[in-house]
């Protein structure tokens, strides 16, 4: 029996030495190469004067064949960014995608492109770096030109490139840019440089394939769950069922330590946990322990009420009264609200929901014999992983080493939740027994342990005209949002991820409040593909519809009406009715006879836009939905068909929400622990998905995200006409339909 | 106990329920046959065996032994296989990829016994879940490769 506690000393200073990367390093070859594996990037933390995205070393090594090998600042989980940071580079460097070898990078200051800090989330990974990684590509090839002109004896006037080479045109010779790698890597790196005019792109805005697409259709993607490491032992681990319980008494712990391949049984923070030779012998080893736990002590922080419920919190949300702090006031609604000709009130709500990522959490530690730490393990946010990781071994961050495979999955799920992520046990297991470990959560403990997209309540107000037209809306959400929790809340301040979905509509309604009311949530709760928007738009835009219907307007035409004056979103919401050929609510026959109607949303998630239909029917008591069409403005895009791929996950995650998920505790524990108590959507509930992309050349936003929020709204307010009654709360399986086919 | 595994005998020592998947990915080392849930819910585990796929997660070795399995990394040497993989490439279909060795798996299986499927025939083969929702790209790539 080994007893692990966190090893929480305060991190040594000191260790952060500047780091002197010669010029040869730069580009190119053996020497790139060597000074990768031997300096880790991550060393050079305490260099004060590291502008991000700059230092080309970092990201680019030609290699002799060409070749490039890119390190990139954010990880590929699905969201194709690998193989847009490839377009990106690639145009500017003058090397076709497809030559370009992509990987997560390590952590270090060169790599913090998102507003001073690193993660990829909050679909800000091309739009935050395009111009810095353009500079980039175009840096290395001007001093590749350079270069060539010194080997040649020409002016650098004379030279151009073709992709992977060098051309004299003059004289027809050419080299490639393997050739020159090492000679460019002398050379100072070029203060400023020209950029391709968009007009002569010739991968950034195209459709070009994914470099990943065949390795993960044959097997050979190796996500952090396929990694093996010499000499590794495989761990499982049983939580407590409640946060802040522990270990007490293991009634059966010589009988497990019996079992074959058993080396040893470890207690952990909140868990016990089985190492072996393999993983299944593990797992079936740590789920016989009879393990009695203890009630949490009086201020464990996060610790699980054991009397906890979904259904009595969402109760207390919908129960708690006030108007809350005001995030966003236009005009006078309180005022607007007490003349309007008539006022519309409803309460939504919509629940707790977990991420369910294919790839369950998985990490790996090995101790070095130098002292340092090294990890795989998925992840978001390599540095901040980084310094947590330090802390629980008790050594500085640069004797951490953090390797970031691609992600099964991510939506969210591998931000730092340090109660949510194995990474901390692996690292206590690693050190008990002396070897490297390899620690899988099971399904069934990520389900226990997995943050959750928190619920949420909203109560509106709306006032109408004599005219049927609104003149005031006011909305109080109430709740806790995840950037809160996880960045710190100031109590006099609205956490803008409780509200955004429901502040920030681009309606023209002259007077209106947004209003957050903060109610604690005992669950741990996290991120999740849209974060406030995925509930709020659905809250917001619902309501819509039901203020539209008590003003007699149609709710395609009222939105219309409201976006007279802002030609964006008037664009758009043009755009998504052509493309499904046409507004029409509905109710209608279809050609097969059954009874249709369709629903319209707008929505204004991570610096894109987005307007959303969709078309659905009722069937034996449920809702089906046969269409969706999605219309998004994204500014300007660098890969068309990536975003069409990333609007059709879209679709499927947020239909999947508004279809069927739903965790719910009962006792503090969660009832689902698989997909067999938690179902998320399958293949033949997949509607047809058709995307439209507007490039508008506003300023960049996202892709992952944004076309999600509409997806909710439109499915439920189309099934609300079919029904003929408003639908308030989700998901849709709650409800049964029967009888409203019509 | 013997496995016959992608036309290969191996010699396994493991307790005899012990389910395929973790004696293919941790005593075997072929970890393209990923863990989703354990519990066949989900299909990222899913094998052939003697053609028919088959979710490894819940399939105990010892019900095996002797029979042909193949597995993902093998599909290059299966027709349909080649056909289903060049399919997936085309239609661009892997998004974070991890279940699609299952659905490659499982379209293989499908066009093996069904070399023309009906929508209806894609439709009851097609059943593994993705939470990336490429289900449109699947069915897409699935009827290409029909007719490759």
């Amino acid at each position: 029996m080994n007893d692990l506690t966190p090893i929480r000393h305060r991190p040594t200073h000191g260790e952060d030495r500047p780091l002197n990367i010669s010029r040869r390093g730069f580009l190119g070859g053996a020497a790139a190469l060597v000074l990768s594996v031997t300096v880790p990037v991550g060393r050079a933390r305490a260099q004060a004067a590291v502008v991000p995205g700059t230092r080309i070393p970092a990201f680019l090594e030609i290699r002799p064949d060409s070749t490039v090998l890119f390190r990139s600042a954010f990880i590929e989980g699905g969201q194709g960014i690998f193989t847009a940071m490839a377009q990106i580079v690639g145009e500017e460097l003058d090397v076709d995608p497809v030559n370009f070898v992509v990987e997560g990078a390590p952590p270090g200051p060169d790599y913090l492109l998102t507003g001073g800090g690193r993660f990829t989330g909050g679909s800000m990974s091309v739009r935050m770096s395009y111009e810095t990684m353009r500079r980039l590509g175009a840096s290395a090839r001007r001093m590749l030109l350079e270069a060539a002109a010194a080997r040649l004896g020409v002016a650098v006037s004379e030279l151009s490139t073709e992709p992977g080479r060098v051309v004299h045109a003059a004289t027809g010779r050419a080299i490639p840019y393997g050739e020159i790698a090492g000679a460019a890597a002398e050379l100072q790196v070029p203060d400023d440089v020209a950029l391709r005019v968009n007009a002569d792109f010739r991968w950034i805005g195209k459709p070009v394939p994914r470099l990943d697409a065949r390795d993960k259709s044959t097997g050979r993607a190796q996500y952090a769950i396929d990694l093996k490491i010499d000499g590794m032992l495989h761990a499982a681990v049983q939580h407590s069922p409640r946060l802040g319980g522990e270990p007490g008494m293991l009634a059966n712990e010589a009988e497990v330590l019996a079992r074959p391949g058993v080396h040893s049984v470890h207690r952990l923070p909140g868990a016990v946990a089985v190492v072996a030779d393999s993983w299944w012998r593990a797992r079936r080893a740590v789920e016989t322990l009879q393990v009695t736990w203890t009630e949490p002590t009086a201020g464990t922080p996060h610790a699980m009420p054991s009397d906890f419920s979904s259904e009595t919190h969402m109760a207390a949300l919908k129960a708690t009264p006030g108007e809350g702090v005001a995030f966003e006031t236009v005009g006078d609604p309180a005022g607007a609200l007490e003349g309007a000709a008539r006022v519309v009130e409803a309460a939504y709500d919509a629940p707790y929901l977990v991420h369910g990522q294919l790839e369950p959490p998985s990490a790996i530690a090995r101790w070095n014999e130098d002292g340092t730490l090294e990890l795989w393990i998925p992840n978001q946010a390599p540095e901040m992983f980084q310094a947590d990781a330090a802390k629980v071994a008790g050594i500085g961050p640069d004797k951490v080493i953090i390797h970031s495979p691609m992600l099964g999955g991510f939506f969210g799920r591998h931000f730092l939740y340090q109660t949510a992520n194995p990474y901390p046990q692996a690292i206590l297991l690693s050190k008990a027994v002396g070897r490297p470990v390899k620690l899988i959560w099971s399904r069934e403990e990520e389900f226990l342990r997995d943050t959750l997209r928190p619920m949420g309540a909203v109560r509106f107000r709306a006032g109408l005209d004599a005219a049927g037209l609104p003149v005031a809306l006011d909305a109080v959400a109430v709740g806790e949002g995840p950037t809160g929790r996880w960045f710190g809340r100031q109590p006099d301040k609205v956490d803008s991820s409780a509200v955004e979905g429901i502040a920030g509509k681009v309606y023209a309604i002259a007077n209106r409040r947004v209003g957050q009311i903060h109610v604690d949530d005992p669950a741990i709760i996290g991120f999740w593909r849209s974060v406030g928007h995925s509930m709020n738009d659905f809250f917001y835009e619902t309501f819509f519809d039901e203020m539209a219907d008590a003003g007699r307007q149609d709710p395609y035409g009222l939105r219309l009406r409201l976006l007279a004056d802002s030609r964006r979103h008037k664009n758009l919401l043009e755009a998504v009715a052509d493309l499904s050929g046409g507004w029409k609510r509905g109710p209608f026959a279809a050609e097969d006879g059954t009874r249709r109607a369709r629903g319209v949303a707008m929505a204004s998630p991570f610096g894109s836009e987005v307007a959303t239909i969709a078309e659905v029917s009722l069937r034996d008591g449920g809702v089906i939905v046969h269409d969706v069409w999605v219309a998004i403005d994204p500014g300007s895009i660098v890969n068309p068909a990536i975003i069409e791929a990333q609007v059709n996950s879209a679709v499927a995650l947020g239909l999947s929400s508004a279809l069927l998920e739903e965790v719910v505790y009962v006792d503090g524990m969660p009832q689902a622990r698989n997909f067999d108590g938690y179902p998320i959507l399958p293949p033949d509930r997949m509607p047809r998905v058709h995307v439209r992309i507007v490039e508008s050349g506003a300023p960049m936003g996202g892709i992952g995200e944004p076309g999600l929020p509409g997806v909710p709204p439109a499915v439920v307010n189309a099934a609300s006409v079919l029904t003929g009654q408003r639908i308030r709360s989700l998901p849709l399986s709650k409800l049964d339909l029967k009888g409203m086919e019509g | 106990m013997e496995l016959t595994v992608n036309g290969s005998t191996h010699r396994v020592d493991v307790e005899p329920d012990t389910p395929l998947l973790w004696v293919l990915r941790d005593t075997l080392g072929m970890t393209g046959t990923k863990y989703g849930c354990g519990v066949a819910q989900c299909g990222a585990c899913t094998v052939l065996i003697d053609g028919q796929a088959t979710r490894s997660c819940v399939t105990t070795v010892d019900s095996v032994a002797g029979l042909a399995i193949t597995t993902i990394e093998a599909i290059d040497q299966d027709p349909e296989g080649r056909k289903v993989v060049e399919a997936w490439v085309a239609n661009q279909v892997p998004q974070c990829g991890y279940c699609q060795s299952g659905q490659v798996m499982a379209a293989t299986a499908l066009l093996k016994q069904t070399p023309q499927p009906t929508e209806d025939d894609i439709a009851g083969a097609m059943v593994n879940l993705c939470r990336c929702g490429t289900y449109n790209a699947i069915s897409a790539a699935v009827r290409q490769a029909a007719q490759a």
